[in-house]
């Protein structure tokens, strides 16, 4: 029988984790959900603005926490620069050729980073980084309870920003119907622009969240991309709530996964459960049929 | 039927290459460019005839280097029929991940981050295991010899990649008339309508990827005798399979000589970059990148499709930019 007291800590620290994924992979969820693409460029994106959150602070001496409209801002900046000019044009009607250009997008921003930060592994200090909050059966880093309030909050500000806004009910007619959405005159190129915009934000938003308990190297996109789509596959496609729920089930499978397997076989369940939900439930747990 | 022709001038022309060119490193660049062009006929078989955009190959390249390679270190098992045995466990994986992912339907994007997926177990797994070398990786023995299939020179490794790249052509273009061949690309072409006139796409692209595996998976077999190493991000990373999947479609997708021609232009491209940039690290990565991007927007037919290029504008500007 395993001790409670080693499993419960084990559980909360996978539920931080779970938390991060979950908001890197709300941004990726509502790009899929509108745009039914599959944005392979995200962790890559996550990295640049990692990098971003980490000059602010090496150079300026930035806390990450007021960086935050800042890169949430560029980010948005990038993201609509990016639909808007190259994938959207790349697109010729097909979704392989989304998926092409945005592996391309990724290996350029993963390359370019190699070649002007190296392969270095960077962290930043704060007054907080080595805080913990004291919950009796297990410490939580204050930064990861940051994130994990955090990612709460951004899933609430999407859902509001979807059911309530005009950009919102825009975003979800076109999702649902792209020509009668055009028809009605929806500038469907903008949405399209503005969906991949905000999406990027929420990596902004990510970083800013992640940095201060986290690293940043030119790989770390690598390490995020496919654990984002796994969450994405198993909360169901476009659910924000199910994103949600599948970033925190992920964490603590992979947290629980270290603690049995050891830290380099703990990865593996990851991509088990991105392998057997994409086969026996494509729809996720809180997705509806298509 | 011009295609065999042009397949016995494309051997006669590089094949005295190596009693002509004296210098190494040329010689290097052009085994390096063949062994390329035949990992991309691998994933053109699958991807370009059957629309199948694997995202990782690397799973059977990676499968079928370990084979030969832990075959040769742990039981002395002959190169050659390492090579071999390389086709057929680099074949099975193909056909065990064909029948997952096709049973339950999974197509287009979804195939692409499935096939990436299962890199990244073989990858992990590798890295974890005693007999693969874990993170360290595997020396293979040094036994010159055409018996080892390691040769006393460059040349032999450039004839040797020859003969499976023409031997590929020749496979390739069979298929495009055989009723196997018209089969995939039916089920590319709209997989619907091709079970409605008696193809069962299934069984069609389960032959597929498992061809397309095994071929994959004797390149593997090849690269481990040509370099004598192997570790898990050489084999399951990701680089070998975006070289895969680029080739082809710079290329041409679905065409013959796409693939060789996808490799010869992608690495004079990249020697270019090396002589503009320097041996900086990553930066031919981008340019590989920048290259796959411009083809996608501009010329999504590949280099074949240049022909066809004045056509397509026309097409393009008679939709008048409709697609989103």
């Amino acid at each position: 029988m395993l001790e409670f007291s080693i499993l419960l800590p084990a559980i909360l620290n996978g539920l931080t984790i779970g938390a991060i994924y979950a908001l890197i992979a709300l941004g990726l969820t509502l790009i899929y959900g509108v745009l039914h693409i599959i944005n392979f460029a995200h962790g890559s994106l996550l990295m640049l603005a990692l990098y971003g959150v980490f000059f602010l602070h090496s150079l300026f001496g930035i806390d990450p926490y007021l960086a935050l409209p800042v890169a949430a801002v560029a980010l948005f900046g990038i993201g609509y620069g990016l639909q808007r000019f190259i994938i959207g044009r790349a697109s010729h009607g097909k979704d392989e050729n989304i998926l092409l250009v945005t592996l391309g997008l990724s290996v350029i921003i993963e390359n370019l980073a190699l070649y002007l930060w190296r392969s270095d592994t960077r962290t930043i200090e704060t007054p907080y980084s080595f805080e913990v909050l004291d919950f009796g059966v297990a410490f939580i880093p204050v930064p990861k309870a940051v994130a994990f309030v955090g990612a709460l909050l951004v899933a609430a500000l999407l859902w509001l920003l979807m059911t309530r806004t005009d950009l919102g009910r825009a975003i979800r007619a076109l999702a649902r119907e792209r020509q009668g959405a055009r028809l009605v005159g929806i500038n469907v190129e903008h949405i399209f622009a503005m969906s991949f915009g905000i999406g990027c934000a929420c990596l902004g938003v990510a970083a800013c969240l992640l940095l201060p308990s986290f690293y940043v190297s030119p790989q770390v996109g690598h390490a995020f991309v496919l654990v984002a789509f796994t969450v994405v596959v198993l909360g169901g496609m476009g659910s924000f709530v199910g994103a949600l729920l599948g970033g925190l089930i992920i964490g603590v499978t992979e947290s629980l996964g270290g603690l049995f397997l050891g830290e380099s076989l703990g990865q593996l369940g990851i991509f088990l459960i991105f392998i057997i939900v994409l086969l026996f439930r494509p729809t996720g747990l809180l997705g509806q049929k298509a | 039927m011009r295609t065999p022709w042009v397949i016995l001038i494309f051997a006669l022309v590089l094949l005295p290459l190596p009693l002509l060119i004296r210098s190494e490193f040329w010689l290097t660049w052009l085994t390096l460019a063949l062994f390329y062009a035949y990992l991309g006929q691998a994933w053109n078989l699958l991807g370009g005839y059957g629309g199948q955009f694997s995202f990782g190959h690397a799973l059977f390249f990676g499968t079928g280097a370990y084979c030969t390679a832990v075959l040769q270190i742990q039981f002395g098992i002959n190169a050659w029929a390492g090579f071999v045995l390389a086709a057929v466990a680099a074949g099975l994986v193909g056909a065990a991940t064909g029948w997952l992912v096709f049973r339950y339907g999974l197509r287009g994007s979804y195939f692409a981050l499935v096939t990436l997926a299962f890199a990244e177990v073989f990858r992990i797994l590798a890295n974890s295991f005693a007999f693969t070398g874990a993170g360290v990786g595997l020396l293979v023995p040094l036994k010159p010899g055409a018996w080892q299939m390691q040769f006393e020179t460059k040349a032999g490794f450039f004839w040797l990649l020859l003969a499976l790249v023409v031997a590929c052509l020749l496979f390739t273009w069979w298929l495009q008339n055989a009723r196997f061949g018209a089969r995939l690309m039916a089920v590319r072409e709209n997989e619907d309508a091709a079970r409605a006139l008696g193809v069962d796409p299934f069984n069609t692209k389960l032959l597929a990827i498992i061809a397309s595996g095994a071929i994959a998976g004797t390149a593997g077999a090849v690269y481990v005798q040509l370099f004598l190493y192997v570790d898990p991000g050489i084999a399951y990373g990701p680089s070998m399979s975006v070289e895969a999947l680029l080739v082809p479609i710079i290329g041409g997708l679905g065409t013959v000589f796409g693939p060789v021609l996808g490799a010869f232009a992608l690495h004079a491209i990249a020697e270019i970059g090396r002589l503009v940039f320097g041996e900086a690290p990553g930066l031919n990565l981008v340019l590989y990148g920048v290259l796959l991007v411009l083809m996608v927007l501009f010329l999504p037919n590949g280099l074949f499709g240049l022909g066809r290029f004045g056509f397509g504008l026309q097409r393009r500007f008679k939709r008048g930019g409709t697609h989103a």
